[in-house]
């Protein structure tokens, strides 16, 4: 098994994001994250997907992705070849005595506060999921009150874009 | 924008496929004033649609009031199921979409079953649903059903109207979607407030499908690489589906066979595609197939899949299916190509084109000497075909023999009737003994396996194809979940004709029983020997058709040519035959196909063959 990561152009119309979960579901996949927002395109909404699977059912589940109507183009996107960032917001106990430290920890990251109390800091971070997973662990001996994490979203590097092309046929 | 070109749709047969009405070179369209009913009976109109298949219902009675005055015909059935299949039938039988109309909830979720069968089958079928007025959506309302989310699985694309001008694209969206690439069901739900909203009609509307491009064309290396195996193969086969069916790829398929000689097996889908009576037609593959079909794909060096899924009926235990064989799979859906076998030469491509330019490239090898010395392979073939023939043991109680039932039915009513099978142990004999000439002439529920099938289909075939006789030819199991059509039949004047093969039981599930569960018949007599509850030639009357009844061997033909005697109303023979007659050959499931019997504990004797 193996962590793929893809990149769905559909449609910007209601439902579609079931179609797509859906497929998933019924084909006997996990989506370990899944990131949907619109494009430059407004009619267009990009959907990132990130699936632990062999290369042979994944060949599947995209060719059955790319079956629905409603799908405009799929590519699986390398982590050598792109930036891929997750968003993590997470409230950490720091009481005074403790609250340096947690702010040691925070910039080591190069995450920020977004939110103090008197005995918790909220912090943003983004990067990749390993990045994040580090970052937790040398949070959690603070005690973590509260997270939460975004799906993966992710782009590929240089100057090619894969909207260019799917998009003129779309418009 | 997209909209299908002449070419997307000139490959088909004449009459297959949407028929969008091209633009007027120089008139723009005028809108007409209308309601959102009227836009979808004037849509139905422009689409080409002669009849449909419907009930109506509270949320889909305004499209009733147009429909009312609309050159469509309605048929008014009795079970919105009977509508779905009707629809399937009316199909399979002229290559046209057939239309479907029911109303919310209950009507809706009736619909799921025929709908769920036209996708495993990769029928165009176009089912029109009411949905309640858009405000209650989502409030459980009074016949609410989220039809839209119970079909996402089951359909092959599907649409809940926001707006009531939106509703010729949508038509015509979905007309297109249902007849192009691999055919499929489509759902148009539309509320009933969208239907009520005042719109203006124009026609054609613009589609608007950036993301559906299927691919028609096979790719040229592939199709020289798949040409220079066939050549080059000691043992080909032709493994074909029925794709080639909805091509209408069969006179391409016959010259290509005829070309390179290689023998052609046809799927239970498939049949009719290539004629029985051809000299290379090894008959059906598969868990009943013919033993020369299933040995031959077994022993193959190459298998040329033509519209065909590899589905496990056909296999077998996957593993163990056809090892020696080199896999040309050419399918237009790329997600069938490697989905259970590995493809050597994977073709993405219409059945028609790649048949087409498969016999040019063929030919080109020929040209340069190279052609297979098939000798060896077909005396092989041919010694099977004669050791191990279709047949059956005469019923040792004296009671009537359903396979010879079917074979005097397919005998008589010939090549040139349609033939439509429910699901089960009548179904099988009826692909094995009625002999098919000629593509859609073999109409039947494959993938899902739908009971009831049968009687609604053949009188979607027969609205279709009014000139053909039309047989459904049914269990009595099956026949009781869905003959209340036959009254539809007799009062829309759709003489439709249904062999009854009753034998008291639920037949195939019965066989299973015997051969797996040691005699041992949990809930399987259906009574409709033992009390003769129904009687079925009483219900045939009841429902305003004739009833015959054939007991014995010596009434079949004299009962049969009755029956055909009869064209102006329905009829329905109920022919009582034994119940321990076995559907064989078969491989059980689960199985390999190495183990197929011949007959109970009769396995073919291969070890002799020089292979």
């Amino acid at each position: 098994m193996s962590t793929h990561t893809l990149s769905v152009l559909v449609e910007n119309k209601p439902g579609v994001l079931a179609r797509v979960s859906g497929l998933f579901s019924r084909r006997g996949f996990n989506i370990d994250s899944l990131a949907v927002g619109e494009t430059e395109h407004p009619e267009v909404s990009r959907i990132t997907i990130v699936v632990n699977a062999e290369d042979s059912p994944l060949e599947q589940v995209t060719k059955q992705l790319n079956k629905l109507v409603n799908v405009i183009k799929i590519v699986e996107l390398d982590a050598a070849t792109s930036v891929q960032r997750e968003l993590l917001l997470v409230k950490v106990r720091a009481e005074r005595s403790m609250r340096a430290q947690v702010l040691e920890t925070v910039q080591l990251f190069r995450a920020r506060v977004v939110d103090v109390s008197p005995d918790t800091l909220t912090v943003e971070a983004t990067g990749t999921a390993d990045k994040l997973d580090a970052l937790l662990r040398d949070l959690e001996p603070f005690g973590i009150k509260e997270m939460v994490q975004s799906g993966l979203v992710a782009i590929g590097r240089g100057s090619r874009s894969i909207t260019g092309p799917a998009l003129r046929t779309a418009a | 924008m997209s909209r299908p070109t002449p070419e997307m749709l000139a490959h088909r047969p004449p009459g297959v496929g949407a028929t969008i009405t091209p633009p007027a070179p120089t008139a723009p369209p005028v809108p007409t004033a209308t309601t959102g009913a009227g836009s979808l009976v004037k849509s139905l109109e422009a689409l080409g649609v002669d009849v449909a298949f419907g009930i109506p219902g509270g949320a889909i009675l305004p499209a009733y009031d147009p429909l009312f005055d609309s050159r469509v015909r309605h048929i008014l059935v009795r079970h919105e199921q009977g509508a779905g299949h009707a629809a399937t039938g009316y199909a399979q039988a002229t290559g046209r979409v057939g239309v479907c109309i029911a109303t919310s909830g209950p009507g809706a979720t009736n619909l799921v079953t025929p709908i769920a069968d036209a996708y495993m089958d990769s029928v165009g079928i176009v089912a029109i649903t009411g949905q309640v007025p858009s405000g209650a959506i989502g409030s459980d309302a009074f016949q609410e059903a989220d039809i839209q989310g119970i079909t996402l699985p089951i359909t092959k694309h599907n649409y809940l109207v926001k707006a009531a001008e939106d509703i010729p694209r949508v038509l015509a969206e979905a007309f297109h979607l249902a007849s192009t690439g691999r055919p499929g069901p489509v759902l148009v739900d539309i509320p009933k407030d969208v239907l009520q909203a005042a719109t203006q009609f124009s026609w054609p509307p613009t589609l608007d499908l950036p993301g559906y491009r299927p691919t028609l064309h096979p790719h040229g290396k592939q199709i020289r690489e798949a040409a220079r195996l066939m050549v080059g193969a000691k043992r080909p086969v032709l493994y074909v589906g029925g794709g080639v069916l909805k091509a209408g790829a069969s006179t391409a398929l016959r010259k290509l066979a005829e070309l390179t000689g290689i023998p052609v097996v046809t799927t239970l889908m498939a049949r009719g595609a290539f004629p029985d009576s051809h000299p290379q037609h090894l008959g059906m593959p598969g868990m009943h197939g013919t033993v020369t079909a299933v040995y031959g794909l077994q022993q193959a060096d190459l298998i040329v899949a033509l519209g065909a899924r590899f589905d496990d009926r056909v296999t077998g235990r996957l593993d163990s299916f056809a090892p020696y064989a080199t896999i040309v799979h050419a399918d237009i859906d790329p997600a069938e190509i490697g989905k259970n076998r590995t493809a050597d030469v994977p073709i993405v491509g219409d059945a028609r084109y790649v048949i087409e330019e498969l016999i040019g490239a063929v030919g080109a090898e020929h040209a340069a000497g190279h052609s297979a010395d098939l000798t060896e392979w077909w005396s092989t073939l041919d010694d099977l075909r004669r050791r191990y023939p279709l047949g059956w043991e005469e019923p040792s109680d004296g009671t009537l023999a359903p396979q010879y039932v079917i074979k005097r039915l397919g005998e008589i009513a010939g090549p040139d009737a349609v033939y439509c099978a429910g699901v089960g142990q009548h179904q099988m004999w009826a692909a094995q003994f009625v002999s098919y000439e000629q593509p859609g002439t073999w109409l039947n529920s494959g993938g899902l396996g739908t009971m009831g099938y049968a009687v609604p289909a053949a009188m979607g075939a027969k609205v279709g194809r009014p000139d053909a006789t039309v047989w459904a030819i049914d269990g009595d199991g099956c026949f009781q979940m869905t003959n209340q059509e036959l009254a539809t039949c007799a009062l829309e004047n759709v003489p439709i004709k249904v062999a009854v093969i009753n034998n008291g039981n639920l037949g195939m599930v019965r066989q299973w029983q015997t051969l797996f569960y040691n005699e041992r018949y949990s809930n399987t007599d259906l009574g409709t020997h033992k009390h003769r509850v129904p009687d079925f030639v009483k219900l045939a009357e009841a429902l305003g058709c004739v009833g015959l009844r054939c007991e014995s061997a010596s009434d079949v033909d004299t009962v049969i040519e009755a029956a055909m005697a009869i064209n102006d109303a329905p009829v329905v023979v109920d022919f009582v035959v034994g119940k321990d007659a076995m559907v064989w050959p078969m491989v059980a499931a689960g199985t390999s196909n190495n183990e197929i019997m011949f007959a109970r504990d009769l396995r073919p004797n291969f070890d002799g063959d020089d292979l």
